[in-house]
């Protein structure tokens, strides 16, 4: 866990990509689930920050 | 003079050209060359997508030409995102995409499994299994109708011959809790070979010297397929399993061809009520809004999956 709050301090790759994959995970989920329609509501915001995300941290260096 | 094709071609060239030519750095050759794919990418796949962006922020019909476009900013997003209908036809889309995968990786590797055994005719069943993923979906979506008809149809009579029911006691597409089953055993049937070859390549790649090793260890055939078959097999699955899950997200005519939607809207996946919004409702900019945020999914979801393969492939 310290390695990994290390590694976002740092800028580094694999963290911020992990960070990234969990929020697109989560806004998919958030998407496609039938429990609650606000989750679906936001799911949008939350897969898009995700994904702009990912695109940005997959230039940082390893 | 030498008789090689480049040398001929050298010779025929205009000497005005030619002249042209030598002066051109070899970058600069390089983008000529480059030049006409990249303006057709350009052109096929980054103009229509920031048009449908532009789009989506406006009430735009793309069937009343003169009429005049408003911008109308999130609206269409937000409407989009607060109707339960829509919300109704993202869970359709999961149930199918989750139950399609979860079949079509397990039938898929337990046949590439069984095919990797040498036997006589291995050649022959491969060829034979891979045969419904060969065909068109709207060929698929209508032989499944003919096989799924409660009176006539084939599947009806090998169903109620195991249970003992009637065979037209029972409508697998016109009865809501069937309807989203039939189209996830019709997208099963025809793509799990492909699911299959996937993993017959990945298990043919893993060397003999590996399970020779194993079985000097006195490793036992489960332990094998744990540690070796499994592992050495994943990211080709992984990379099935995104294949599969983009293209079912997508799905679209073979849902149309088997129930159209029905019963009411539930297999109304979203690329069926995409459609009905943007060519029978006419709703250009609200459609257009629909489409980007499911974009913006399957951009998503292949970036996790990308990421996934690239690590597995690191191990």
């Amino acid at each position: 866990m310290m390695s990994f709050i290390n590694g976002l301090m740092r800028l580094r790759r694999g963290p911020w990509e992990m960070l990234a994959t969990i929020i697109i995970a989560i806004g998919v989920f958030m998407l496609m689930q039938p429990f609650v329609i606000w989750a679906f509501t936001y799911s949008f915001i939350v897969t898009l920050t995700g994904t702009v995300m990912f695109i940005i941290v997959s230039h940082f260096p390893e | 003079m030498s008789d090689r094709t480049i040398d001929r071609v050298a010779s025929a060239t205009p000497p005005p050209v030619a002249r042209k030519i030598r002066g051109l750095s070899d970058r600069a050759i390089a983008w000529i060359f480059v030049a006409p794919t990249i303006f057709l990418l350009l052109a096929i796949n980054i103009f229509p997508l920031i048009w449908t962006i532009r789009l989506s922020f406006t009430n735009y019909k793309a069937n009343r030409i003169g009429r005049e476009v408003k911008e109308i900013g999130f609206r269409n997003y937000e409407r989009i995102l607060t109707d339960s209908d829509i919300w109704l036809n993202m869970q359709a889309t999961a149930h199918f995409l989750i139950w399609t995968i979860f079949f079509q990786v397990l039938i898929g590797f337990t046949l590439a499994w069984l095919i990797n055994k040498k036997f006589k005719g291995n050649d022959l069943w491969t060829t034979i299994i891979v045969l419904p993923m060969m065909l068109s979906p709207a060929v698929v979506g209508n032989f499944w109708k003919f096989l799924y008809q409660p009176q006539i149809g084939l599947f009806n009579y090998i169903i109620a011959f195991f249970t003992g029911k009637e065979p037209s006691s029972f409508e697998m597409l016109g009865q809501v809790n069937l309807a989203p089953w039939s189209i996830v055993i019709v997208d099963t049937w025809m793509w799990t070979p492909f699911v299959m070859l996937i993993c017959l390549a990945g298990l043919r790649s893993i060397p003999d010297y590996i399970y020779e090793a194993a079985e000097i260890d006195r490793a036992s055939k489960l332990r094998q397929f744990f540690t070796i078959t499994i592992p050495m097999v994943l990211p080709f699955l992984m990379l099935a399993v995104l294949f599969r899950g983009i293209e079912n997200f997508k799905m679209f005519d073979l849902v149309v061809q088997l129930t159209g939607g029905g019963p009411g809207s539930t297999t109304e996946l979203t690329s069926i009520n995409l459609k009905r919004e943007a060519f029978e409702k006419w709703r250009t900019g609200y459609a257009s809004a629909y489409a980007i945020i499911l974009f913006v999914t399957v951009f998503g979801l292949a970036s996790i999956y990308v990421k996934a393969l690239n690590k597995v492939k690191e191990r």
